[in-house]
């Protein structure tokens, strides 16, 4: 399949302005015509949604949830970065253009992330204007702070709670056209297949979830906002719904996956305390400004963190890299911990921990401006560990937070089947092998915000999608599809429940294509995945029937999925014979242990097409060329 | 540790429901509330049984999904906690905890501990929010906010519409819930334009949607997992009385609750 990201070319600086102007309208009076679904509605749908029905579209928006307000945006705690340089400290837009693409390990494409920039300054006056209540100083102006991967302040931030204040912007902004009709929401309500319909995304089918009652909506467009896959390693700092399931059934019907293996294992959450864990809990990024990492020098050291005298601690960070040290990106923090911990120097019962030390930042600064800062996050620590930060330092450990992989799209966010617009977490574009820390809401909002209003405008405009009947053949078949799975699933007397299902199959992937990967594992893997899945389907335990409020059903369609995606990814991981960003694989480091990139032969974006049941999927290729942000090796030191 | 839970079932929404006695043989001190609901679960569905049906979603105390009844007390009663927060190391060996879900009329259940919650959006659908169509707004620094307008906007702001404060309420009044959007709003300039309409709309909303009114027990405050003040609902009910008195026939929609 040819891959044409429909790019603009040209002086980049003009290029989003350019592509703009030539994108088609749609008449005011001829949107209400238009039908458009959004599924999801955290930052990038929910701002989707608002949105284009405050231009006129008819908008069906669809979310698992009880409420709108529920998408797992709302757990982002860190900030939002803007290239607003309010703090005369030498940002831009170039500047947050170049450390994205640097921050990705040049994996990215350069039109994107330049766009991405530009629009990042509107999205904090769109906020503000909303009543976003961002941290202020004194004079009443925006506050920063900086975060990992970059030397200037530009993150905005509200307390601990970015993101849930950047999602209640968007979700009173999407209830207020809800309340004017231009938005209809569909609570509790799931996709299950998407129909296609003349080689363009027509509709999709759902269930309820209250009632089982299976439901097929047709539309012009379809927007997937769905968020990441991170969940498929079943720990996680995901929420505890959130699922590939919407993706994945794109992708079976026809939508390019890109760069699957492109996870993101986040360096600062809580460890692991036992089997019966349900999920992991992320400890905010921005604690690296003050806090200082450490283990003991010496192996197996199970002393009490105070009776460590200084000169026995290994602050690793900032030895290994002094110029940006506890700031260094999270691929590389999170790496680095698993060193030490490989090493012996872990600590905690477990020994998969480093220290996280306030004692420093709060002899310079005092116990109340730290507990300004995080105040909420020492707290929710204590809550967790039953252990006071104030007093002994917090233990950390890296854990699978967000995937940089993810539906294929163009520059104006469609998939590769027409009509299908993909945004946020869900999509592959802006992040290349790794994401920085808080550029995830800001590519949220960019993609719901500003971008999809312009582009879905111009599909419409030139593709004039017609009618579909319902029972046009297409729109049967993927009912039939979503109907057979889910008898499939209630149809065993297995023995097994879901969840221990997923726990093994998380336990697999995290083992072989987590943290770092190598040829063996991956191989080993890709024998483990298939012979696990097939035990899943003959053993599966779902009670109950379709007709009902049914969480195990719900699960074990989500985990059905995820066995597929696991298997993709690992396939992506073997291919791919080179480190970069968050794809560490063994074999291909530099004599310090860092990423070896292989730009002569894998400067592409792998983007993979299912085939048929059973098939190998087939590697589709789109060449990355950097005109303005020239490969190099990635520097931190 | 060994508990025994009696727990809320109930089919659907036109069930009957009761509670039903079940031991935990195997809780551990570490696990969350939830985490040991699922070991539960697991237990019941490799018996065979329908496994209990709770809400829950980001198990971080943010999204506001999770909640119910513990002992009588939303989330359980501690301190600024959600029920996904709470670990098993506040129980003890041989503890009986009931488990109930949120009891309202705005809230009917939906199964065992899940319920609707659908009326908080439409409270704020009916005027809890700035309006701001997309792509006009001025740059972000030209409004300046004193930080302790910011601080205070962002106190009430912390609201996760869980519905703690419904639950707890002997009147089932969401006061609680709909002064914190308007204190989180109303201490901004921004949103100030629509301030009397906002809290004319909630409140009438509010009304719509079967709440009692607030009778000032002050339940709500207690078990707010994320501490929202008392002071909000004053600050609806001086917002709403100042929009009434100014606003004519619309206004005369019913009480602040």
């Amino acid at each position: 399949m040819e891959l044409n990201s429909h790019a603009p070319t040209g002086p980049i600086e003009q290029a989003w302005d350019k592509h703009k102007f030539e994108l088609k309208l749609v008449n005011p009076a001829n949107k209400r015509k238009y039908n458009i679904i959004v599924v999801g509605c955290g930052l990038a749908g929910g701002a989707a949604a608002a949105s284009l029905g405050e231009l006129g579209y008819n908008v069906q928006c669809f979310c698992y949830q009880d409420s709108p307000r529920r998408a797992h945006s709302i757990a982002a705690q860190g900030g939002i970065n803007a290239a607003k340089n309010y703090h005369n400290d030498g940002d831009s837009i170039f500047r947050l253009f170049y450390d994205t693409v640097k921050g990705g390990d040049f994996r990215s494409r350069e039109a994107n992330v330049y766009r991405l920039a530009q629009v990042s300054v509107n999205i904090i006056d769109q906020c503000v204007a909303q009543g976003v209540p961002f941290a202020r100083e004194y004079g009443g102006l925006l506050d920063n702070r900086s975060f990992g991967g970059a030397q200037v302040s530009r993150t905005f931030y509200a307390r601990g709670q970015t993101g849930q204040q950047l999602l209640l912007g968007a979700y009173q902004a999407l209830e207020r056209q809800i309340g004017l009709g231009t938005v209809t929401m569909n609570e509790r309500t799931e996709m299950l297949d998407l129909i296609v319909v003349d080689g363009q995304a027509r509709g999709i089918v759902t269930r309820d979830l209250c009632d089982g009652k299976i439901e097929v909506h047709i539309a012009d467009a379809v927007i997937l906002a769905t968020g990441g896959y991170g969940n498929v390693f079943y720990l996680s700092t995901n929420a505890k719904g959130c699922n590939a399931t919407a993706i994945w059934r794109a992708y079976k019907r026809g939508a390019l996956f890109a760069n699957p293996c492109f996870t993101q294992i986040h360096p600062t959450c809580i460890p692991v305390a036992g089997e019966y864990q349900s999920k992991l809990t992320l400890m905010s990024e921005s604690l690296r400004n003050d806090g200082r990492i450490w283990v003991p020098k010496k192996p197996g050291d199970k002393r009490p963190p105070a009776s460590i005298p200084e000169d026995e601690r290994d602050y690793y960070l900032e030895r290994r890299y002094p110029s940006f040290g506890n700031l260094v990106p999270r691929d590389i923090a999170s790496r680095a911990a698993k060193a030490e911990c490989d090493a012996g120097h872990g600590v905690g019962e477990t020994g998969l921990g480093v220290y996280l030390d306030f004692s420093e930042a709060m002899k310079r600064l005092g116990q109340q401006k730290i507990a300004e800062r995080y105040g909420n996050l020492f707290e929710m620590y204590e809550r967790i560990t039953g252990e006071n930060p104030y007093e002994v330092p917090m233990r950390i450990y890296p854990a699978i937070h967000y995937t940089m992989g993810g539906l294929w799209v163009d520059y104006n966010l469609m998939s590769t089947i027409p009509g299908l617009f993909v945004l946020g977490e869900a999509n592959f574009s802006d992040h290349g092998a790794n994401r920085l820390g808080a550029s995830a809401l800001m590519q949220g909002l960019a993609d719901g915000y500003f971008i999809i209003p312009y582009t879905i405008g111009n599909y419409l405009a030139t593709a004039k999608p017609g009618k579909v009947a319902a029972d046009a053949p297409a729109v049967k078949e993927a009912v039939a599809n979503a109907a057979a799975i889910t008898k499939k699933l209630l149809n065993g007397s297995g023995t097994r429940t879901v969840d221990s299902f997923h726990r093994e199959l998380g336990k697999i992937v995290w083992d072989y294509c987590g943290m770092a990967r190598n040829e063996a594992g991956l191989k080993k893997a890709l024998t483990l995945i298939p012979a696990l899945r097939e035990e899943f389907w003959k053993n599966v335990k779902v009670l109950g029937t379709n007709e009902e409020f049914n969480q195990s059903l719900e699960k074990a369609g989500r985990v059905a999925d995820f066995f597929e995606l696991a298997e993709l990814m690992c396939r992506d991981a073997l291919e791919r014979n080179e480190s970069c960003g968050g794809h560490f694989r063994e074999e291909f480091q530099t004599p310090e242990g860092e990423a070896l990139r292989d730009d002569d032969h894998y400067s592409y974006v792998s983007a993979w097409e299912y085939q048929a049941e059973g098939a190998a999927p087939a590697l589709n290729k789109e060449p990355l060329t950097f005109e303005y942000v020239h490969p190099s090796q990635r520097s931190y030191k | 540790m060994k508990l025994t839970l009696h727990v809320w079932r109930q089919k659907n929404a036109g069930a009957r429901g009761g509670l039903v006695r079940y031991e935990v043989p195997n809780a551990n001190e570490h696990m969350s509330f939830l985490e040991m609901l699922d070991v539960l679960n697991e237990a019941l569905i490799e018996k065979g049984e329908d496994p209990i049906a709770f809400d829950h979603d980001c198990r971080e105390g943010i999204c506001g999904m999770c909640g119910f009844m513990i002992n009588g007390k939303a989330h359980g009663g501690f301190k600024g906690t959600t029920v996904c927060q709470l670990h098993m190391r506040h129980f003890k060996d041989g503890d009986v905890i009931y488990l109930e879900p949120w009891r309202a009329k705005a809230f009917p259940v939906v199964k065992d501990l899940v319920v609707d919650r659908g009326s908080f959006d439409r409270i704020i659908a009916a005027g809890g929010f700035i309006t701001a169509p997309t792509g006009g707004a001025q740059d972000a620094n030209t409004i300046a906010v004193p930080k302790q307008a910011a601080d205070l906007a962002m106190d009430a702001a912390a609201c996760i519409g869980c519905g703690a404060c419904v639950a707890a309420c002997p009147n089932a009044a969401a006061a609680l819930f709909v002064g914190a959007k308007i204190s989180h709003l109303g201490h901004l300039p921004q949103g100030q334009a629509e301030r009397d309409r906002r809290a004319l709309a909630m409140v009438r909303q509010m009304n719509v949607e079967g709440f009692a009114n607030c009778t000032n027990i002050g339940e709500c405050e207690a078990v707010c997992p994320k501490q929202i003040p008392l002071e909000v609902i004053a600050r609806t009910n001086g917002d709403y009385l100042k929009a009434a008195v100014g606003a004519g026939p619309e206004g005369a929609a019913g009480g602040t609750g």
